[in-house]
């Protein structure tokens, strides 16, 4: 099994790499940007096949480590 | 006074730290791995400035669920002062001892210069040598120092007075131009600039001195 | 199949002649890169034995890691430098970051803890629409490394020229300090003895990188992009504790770091020098991907990995340290009394070589090489006059001389607490102090390029000659250097005459001024499409202060000081900073080096510094005199006049280039005494202005300081941020 938790900033947190990208597609051209939210996707191989069960251990992780819940949010997925 | 410096791997102020601390107090403190259970019976735990674990996943993310890093909770909450420079700032707002986050600087540069400092309390353990007349000068030297707490967090933080340093010409986008910050009790503290680097023995100046001068001043 | 293994026909034939079989797929990668050019210096090596290697300092010169050299008290300082041009080029952040991680582990293999990075980074022209992501690519993976490791980045250079927009230069320096009597080698000894393997897993890394370093590039680099490496800074800390700590413990034999390609001549190197052969198990090599094949393990460049030969019975206490700090560690083989590098895999034999024709039969060119065309001699008065602080200025914001701090504010100067000065500070070259003593290293790095273009032999004895006088004006006694020989395609007679010219005028210079070559590197073939680079002989010079209660530098002064020029001026103008900039001449004959004026003008300043008649000291060098004094007003924050000239242009006179001079500070108590030393050494010393207000005045033209150095500061970030 795997899960993908994507982490990214909550909406509310300034996320100066964001803005950094915004600028930089604007200079390339791509002016229809409005914005850029910048995050992360960590991957994990995880042993077992009950899918419920490793969301909730995964959801745990983020809670303990994977993500900082002051400025970040998360969601997790599980794939086989 | 006894202090010990703890080292976690990536930790690279730690020499720096205890050198300080060994030129104030004339005692060289101890060292304590990240792995130990034990945190030997000290008056005061430095988290020192570095890169713990490569910063990776966020700076200061792993060394906070360290093993030691329970001692030093306990420590904190016996009364024991703690004090977190950079790096250490960061792994004390991840473990909870400090609110707030340290994020990327808003220039997205690492930035290492000589800043500017207003002291905002003098009455903290850690701060109790200086003056608020006028600026101190101390150098940072860090990638993530953006200090963010939410509005409340701030109204609170300031309504307090927990802000021990603010920026005179913020290098980072810190909130509210905070550079450090103490716990309610008054016996944690975090702070991104380097007071080891300001010990009157380089180019950078003194100012660092009466930070190490202040915390022993609580002990003799 | 040979081809694409960069060996010639006659290099593919003399390995069959001395196997006496074809070899195996293994094999021909094995010796294709320990023959590649990058290896086995197979094109530079007959020259560089023209310079001097020994001297009562030198602990040990090039051929190992690292040189090392005595600085008293039992200490010696380690130092190399190392480019890693091709890799920063294709993949500037992590080409940067793994040069500095690579030249570190050179340092720290041989016992050394590192204390100073430097960084010589030549760029092509700033509106090239290349330059700007290289820089900030470049910039942030030197800092990425070098601040996450915890070594100080405290100096460098960086330079624009057009003739770098394909090949871009990146040369890291890096300064370590061990005991005298506790250095570490790279032989192994003994039968039997483990072989053991630390630090990072291996990967598929940088496959054939080192066969990449030594070809030219064309267009179709973006299809190399796989093979550049990432560095782990978070690993390569721990490596440096966990090596320094073993070391401690006199487990070890011989210590070598795993660089360019990797197992393969990390152990080739162990076994040659120590005359012994050499058993891997390849099944115990530590791997991050699974199926990899030998020829990948073998080749594979993943970085933070070290080999280490164990003294008997030392393994497992050897094992806990590396454990302890979390890295990968097994031992994977043995010495042997056979000479062979000898390779097993899933109980197969897949490798077995002699090691010495690999290494010192490696192949070894007397490539024809073509003396450069002679360059004229600039007329100066044949130049338009100028106003000189208009002409001042523009120098100051020229691309080469404007201010780094964009560059050096993302570089960590200050950790490990003994940073007295680095970029920030007047100081001709970056001071370190020797943790807990009174005494410190000055370093500087040091080229002219546009200088070795127009002249190879006097622009290499000049790289050498401004590295010396930087050490002297800094207060230090120079003790020797290393350097980094970045040319074009050896193969062309041209760019081989370059190499050769510009190695006799190093070794010529080197020789004349007791300031040896202790290590080194060359990076041959820069061209992209067939255009080379500028030749680029960096030298990376060290020295001793013994005394830092004495003067050094040239960042403080007070008002109503005298400004004393030593050395001659005639108002040098081929290949100067001026003629470049605000006339746009380039190629004209460059300065002439007078090595014994250089020698006994430098030993004058030196006496001059240790008698403490001296405020401050600043080399003469990019931009002439002017530009010295418009260095040192920025760096003091104070006012400084000059004089002009009665025999000279002005333009001439501010700005020429002449060798061998210095711009003294002296308070006019100390004058009288600094005179009368002059006269008894026969130097050339005259008054040429004083300081004083808040200006920068060339004689009756002058402007504000400040905003001279609103100016300086602006062209960077503008550049950078626009």
């Amino acid at each position: 099994m795997k899960a993908i938790v994507h982490v990214r900033l909550k909406p509310d947190v300034l996320d100066p790499q964001g803005q950094a990208i915004t600028g930089a597609l604007h200079a390339l051209g791509f002016t229809e940007v409005i914005g850029a939210r910048q995050g992360k996707i960590i991957e994990l191989d995880l042993d077992g096949t009950d899918h419920n069960l490793a969301k909730e251990r995964v959801e745990t992780m983020c809670g303990q480590l994977l993500a900082n819940t002051v400025i970040e949010q998360f969601t997790v997925t599980i794939e086989d | 006074m006894r202090a010990a410096v703890i080292v976690f791997p990536g930790s690279n102020c730690d020499r720096d730290a205890a050198s300080a601390l060994a030129q104030v107090t004339g005692q060289a403190p101890l060292m304590v791995w990240h792995q130990s259970n034990e945190l030997p019976a000290v008056d005061l735990v430095v988290l020192p400035g570095g890169f713990a674990y490569g910063d990776y996943l966020r700076p200061g993310a792993m060394a906070a669920r360290s093993v030691i890093m329970r001692e030093v909770c306990k420590h904190a909450e016996a009364g024991g002062l703690v004090a977190g420079i950079c790096n250490g700032f960061q792994v004390l707002s991840e473990v909870g001892l400090l609110p707030g986050v340290l994020m990327r600087n808003a220039g997205l540069k690492f930035v290492c210069k000589p800043v500017a400092l207003q002291v905002e309390r003098i009455d903290t353990p850690f701060t109790s040598q200086y003056s608020q007349k006028s600026p101190i000068t101390i150098p940072v030297a860090h990638h993530d120092g953006n200090f963010y707490a939410s509005q409340d967090e701030l109204t609170r933080l300031e309504d307090q007075g927990q802000v021990v340093f603010r920026y005179v010409d913020n290098p980072n986008g810190s909130a509210n131009n905070i550079a450090g910050i103490v716990n309610q009790a008054n016996n944690v503290l975090g702070m991104m600039p380097h007071p080891e680097r300001a010990m009157g023995t380089t180019g950078d100046g003194g100012d660092g001195v009466l930070f190490f001068k202040s915390l022993l001043g609580g002990f003799r | 199949m040979v081809a694409d293994h960069g060996l010639s026909p006659a290099e593919y034939a003399k390995l069959c002649e001395q196997l006496g079989r074809e070899p195996n797929l293994n094999e021909l990668g094995i010796c294709s890169v320990m023959w590649s050019e990058h290896c086995s210096y197979k094109s530079s090596r007959i020259h560089l034995s023209k310079f001097p290697t020994t001297g009562p300092r030198v602990i040990c010169g090039p051929g190992e890691n690292a040189g090392v050299i005595d600085i008293d008290d039992g200490d010696a300082a380690i130092f190399k430098m190392e480019s890693h041009n091709h890799p920063s080029f294709i993949e500037p952040y992590q080409g940067a970051a793994t040069g500095v991680g690579g030249i570190m582990r050179d340092v720290f293999t041989m016992g050394a803890r590192p204390v100073a990075l430097l960084n010589a980074l030549r760029f092509g022209a700033p509106e090239h629409e290349k330059t700007r992501s290289l820089v900030s690519g470049v910039v942030a993976g030197i800092g990425g490394y070098g601040n996450c490791v915890g070594v100080p980045t405290v100096g460098g250079e960086m330079n624009f020229d057009p003739g770098y927009n394909g090949n871009i230069l990146v040369n890291a320096m890096c300064v370590g300090i061990a005991k005298a009597d506790q250095i570490f080698y790279s032989a192994a000894k003994g039968v039997g003895n483990s072989i053991l393997y630390v630090g990072a897993r291996t990967g598929r890394d940088g496959i054939h990188g080192a066969t990449m370093a030594s070809a030219e590039f064309s267009d179709d680099q973006e299809a190399k992009r796989p093979t550049v490496q990432v560095g782990d800074p978070f690993t390569e800390k721990r490596l440096i504790e966990a090596c320094l700590e073993l070391m401690a413990t006199g487990n070890i034999i011989a210590i070598q770091d795993m660089g360019a390609a990797g197992l393969t001549s990390s152990s080739i190197e162990m076994a040659d020098k120590g005359g012994v052969g050499i058993e891997i198990d390849l099944d115990k090599v530590p791997l991050r991907e699974a199926n990899m094949t030998p020829y990948e393990m073998m080749l594979s460049e993943s970085q933070e990995r070290m080999l280490i030969v164990l003294k008997p019975g030392t393994e497992t206490s050897s094992r806990q340290i590396f454990t302890k700090w979390e890295l990968d560690v097994a031992v994977i083989g043995q010495t042997t009394d056979t000479g062979r590098l000898v390779l097993s895999h899933k109980d197969e034999v897949v490798c077995d070589l002699p090691i010495a024709p690999l290494s010192d039969l490696a192949p070894q060119y007397d490539r024809p090489w073509r003396e450069t065309e002679p360059a004229p001699v600039l007329d100066m008065s044949t130049l338009p006059l100028r106003d000189p602080i208009d002409a001042l200025a523009r120098l100051m914001c020229a691309p080469d001389m404007a201010s780094k701090r964009w560059v050096w504010e993302q570089y960590d100067r200050h950790v490990m607490g003994d940073t007295l000065a680095a970029s920030a500070s007047g100081s001709d070259a970056a001071i370190v102090r020797i943790h807990g003593s009174n005494k410190a290293l000055a370093m500087t790095s040091d080229c002219t390029p546009r200088y070795v273009k127009a002249n190879p032999y006097v622009g290499g004895k000049q790289a050498v000659a401004e590295s010396w006088r930087n050490l002297i004006a800094s207060g230090a006694e120079p003790i020797a250097i290393t350097n980094c020989l970045n040319f074009g395609n050896p193969e062309r007679p041209e760019i081989m005459g370059q190499f050769v010219r510009a190695v006799e005028g190093m070794a010529e210079a080197c020789t004349a001024l007791d300031y040896p070559v202790v290590s080194g590197n060359v990076s041959l073939y820069n061209e992209t499409n067939g255009a080379a680079i500028p030749p680029t002989p960096t030298v990376g010079g060290v020295g001793l202060i013994r005394d830092l209660s004495l003067p050094t530098g040239f960042g403080t002064a007070v008002e109503g000081d005298l400004l004393y020029l030593v050395g001659h001026t005639s108002g040098w103008l081929g290949s100067s900073l001026y003629a470049r900039e605000i006339e746009g001449i380039t190629g004209h004959e460059p300065p002439p080096v007078d090595l014994e004026l250089e020698h006994n003008n430098g030993k004058f300043v030196q006496s001059a510094i240790g008698a403490s008649l001296v405020r401050a000291v600043h080399d003469v060098s990019d931009g002439g005199l002017a530009a010295a004094a418009a260095d040192m007003a920025m760096a003091s924050g104070k006012g400084m006049a000059l004089e002009g000239s009665d025999i000279l242009p002005a333009h001439a006179w501010y700005f020429g280039e002449d060798q061998g001079r210095y711009l003294l500070m002296v308070s006019a108590n100390n004058l009288t005494r600094l005179q009368d030393m002059a006269r008894n050494d026969d130097i050339s010393l005259s008054y040429v202005g004083e300081v004083i207000g808040d200006d920068i005045a060339l004689g009756s033209s002058r402007m504000k300081l400040s905003e001279l150095r609103k100016q300086w500061e602006q062209w960077l970030p503008a550049l950078m941020e626009n």
